[in-house]
């Protein structure tokens, strides 16, 4: 494993170069040449992460922390290896404080369930953004409902910036936790996460000690450097397959004091010290919540990710999808009867619109007959559907390897189906 | 681009820019809501009936093209038909897309209707088309037109429907 600090090992970064490791980029679609346009849904993979994905299965495919054999020695090593990358990646101060789940959704269920549920009580807050995503609603509104507590949303303005005032103003005694997206999937905006980080930690309501803060960081770690550090936040959840890794596993990073008191979501075997018909301890975080035998595969697919993107020029690789962004936002916004959905400044690598006379459906029907993938829907946001008063919008969302030509081809498409629908 | 206008037909366009019967029917016998949760898409079917016979057939909703244009043109098609006859009409419209109902039916049997044959190859497409007629077989089930009859279109789409991101 070649394990490289963040540009020492970086090259010059060239698209063009990149696209040759990503296989599944190689392909037509309808007869055109394949588009991929639906980063944010998820990334494809280069050949270092299937290779990875492989390697397990065809030479160290073994159950982990059990054997004593030499496979299981390797699987074993594969395993907590990548618990260390991803420590490294995220630059969390311990490779403990890394929890592997099936994904984001997972992650912060797991906080909901672990951490929040045991502190809720009636008429008690969860306070998040009316910008998330589902997966960073409803694990909330399931315990504050069990508990009866409520869920509250704060409000963004037309750009889709957050109301830094209104999240001030939320924050109260009752407050558990605040729970906010780093990058909205839907709109791309990057939230303040520093800074409302600091805001609820200074929180001093009723003699209390600030209030905790995760962040879904599913759209943020493919893009920004994440470091845990610097955000100064409690809990951070991230999903591989975002991040050019395998599906079915994911991150939650938590402080060790937190995760240390939370008892376990899930209850089997890896996760006890002892067991005993009078009684069963459990063991010492990370190990408390991975009840089972984990995704070992997946683990060394992120870890093999996460080293492919530390050994690339990083500053060039988001100066370059930046540039493809705005790129579509100046050729789409020119296009008469297109719509922006989401023009906060500093926007990453995500362009939400909506076409008139053509329905989102019927956009990304038209723009995959000529090749181009993008995502047409609620995008799992549909508070940020009824903010902005559209039943669905079409997403494009951009990755490393995507090219200027492809920018085109997108807006080419998209004037392909005004043409269709004769609008 | 062949595949794609068989998709989106001229008639099909037609009808989602200028959807015939495209109001609420404030005396009808019977009505239903449908929607598509995974995808937005959403139609009430308005009937009313002169004894067996669809006398008004109308809907509202909004969503995708083959979505409104479907709702529009079975309206057309459905209007002065029976009950049963229409019961037969919503079958032979879903086995023309699916496997269900002893499909696939003939097309020509469908008239105007075989426009849709298309949407077979859109696999994620076809609960869109589907969406009016199951409201409209929900209508024809309910008999009491207080309240509006929630049928869900979606059960004609494979497992492949996806909603997260």
């Amino acid at each position: 494993m070649t394990v490289s600090t963040q540009s020492t090992q970086a090259t010059a970064f060239d698209p063009a170069t990149v696209r040759a490791d990503f296989p599944a980029l190689h392909q037509e679609v309808h007869g055109h040449p394949l588009v991929y346009l639906d980063n944010a849904a998820t990334t494809q993979k280069p050949r270092a992460v299937i290779e990875a994905v492989e390697r397990f299965y065809t030479r160290d495919c073994s159950n982990i922390h059990r054997g004593v054999h030499t496979l299981a020695e390797r699987a074993t090593a594969i395993y907590e290896g990548a618990r260390k990358t991803v420590a490294r990646f995220i630059g969390a101060p311990s490779p403990n404080e890394v929890v592997f789940t099936r994904g984001t959704t997972e992650s912060i269920n797991l906080v909901a369930r672990s951490f929040v549920r045991p502190r809720l009580a009636p008429g008690d807050e969860v306070v998040v953004t009316w910008m998330e995503h589902h997966a960073n609603i409803v694990p909330w509104q399931i315990v504050c409902e069990e508990a009866g507590a409520t869920v509250k949303p704060v409000p963004f303005d037309d750009r889709g910036v957050l109301d830094l005032d209104a999240f001030e103003q939320a924050l109260s005694d009752r407050t558990r936790l605040v729970a906010v997206g780093h990058v909205s999937n839907a709109l791309g905006t990057v939230n303040p996460v520093a800074r409302l980080v600091e805001i609820a930690h200074a929180y001093r309501g009723g003699g209390g000690s600030g209030i905790p803060v995760l962040v879904d960081g599913a759209q943020a770690v493919p893009h920004l450097p994440v470091d845990m550090a610097a955000l100064g936040c409690d809990f951070y959840a991230f999903s591989a397959h975002k991040v050019y890794g395998p599906s079915g596993v994911g991150v939650l990073w938590g402080k060790a004091e937190h995760l240390a008191e939370m008892p376990p979501m899930l209850g089997g075997g890896d996760m006890i010290r002892t067991v005993s018909f009078d009684g069963t301890t459990f063991a010492e975080p990370p190990s408390r919540f991975e009840a089972g035998t984990p995704n070992i595969e997946g683990a060394g697919g992120l870890a093999a990710a996460l080293e492919y993107l530390s050994g690339l020029d990083r500053d060039a690789v988001a100066r370059h999808e930046r540039a493809l962004l705005e790129h579509a936002v100046d050729e789409l916004g020119r296009v008469p009867g297109v719509h922006l959905v989401g023009t906060a400044p500093g926007r990453e690598a995500i362009v939400s619109f909506t076409v008139d006379g053509v329905h989102p459906h019927d956009v990304g029907t038209i723009l995959d007959g000529r090749g181009v993938a993008i995502r047409a829907g609620h995008h799992c946001a549909q508070p940020i559907m009824t903010r902005f008063g559209v039943p669905a919008t079409a997403r494009a969302s951009f990755a490393l390897y995507n090219t200027h030509d492809e920018v085109e081809a997108l807006v080419s498409a998209v004037r392909y189906a005004q043409e269709m629908f004769g609008v | 681009m062949s595949d794609l206008r068989e998709l989106y037909q001229e008639v099909i366009l037609d009808h989602n820019k200028s959807p015939h019967n495209f109001r609420e029917l404030p005396d009808a016998d019977r009505h239903a809501h449908g929607d598509n949760p995974l995808c937005g898409d959403v139609v009430t079917v308005y009937l009313r009936l002169d004894g067996d016979v669809l006398r008004e057939v109308a809907f509202q909703g909004g969503g995708c093209a083959i979505s409104q244009a479907s709702a529009s043109m079975m309206t057309d098609v459905v209007k002065g038909k029976t009950i049963e006859e229409a019961r037969a009409l919503v079958r032979m419209f879903r086995s023309l897309l699916t496997e269900e109902d002893g499909g696939p039916a003939d097309p020509s049997e469908l008239g105007k209707l075989a426009v849709f044959e298309g949407v077979k190859e859109y696999p994620m497409r076809v609960k869109c088309a589907t969406l009016a007629w199951h409201t409209l077989a929900a209508a024809l089930d309910h008999h009491d037109a207080a309240d509006a009859v929630e049928a869900v279109g979606a059960h004609d789409a494979p497992a492949i429907v996806t909603t997260e991101e």
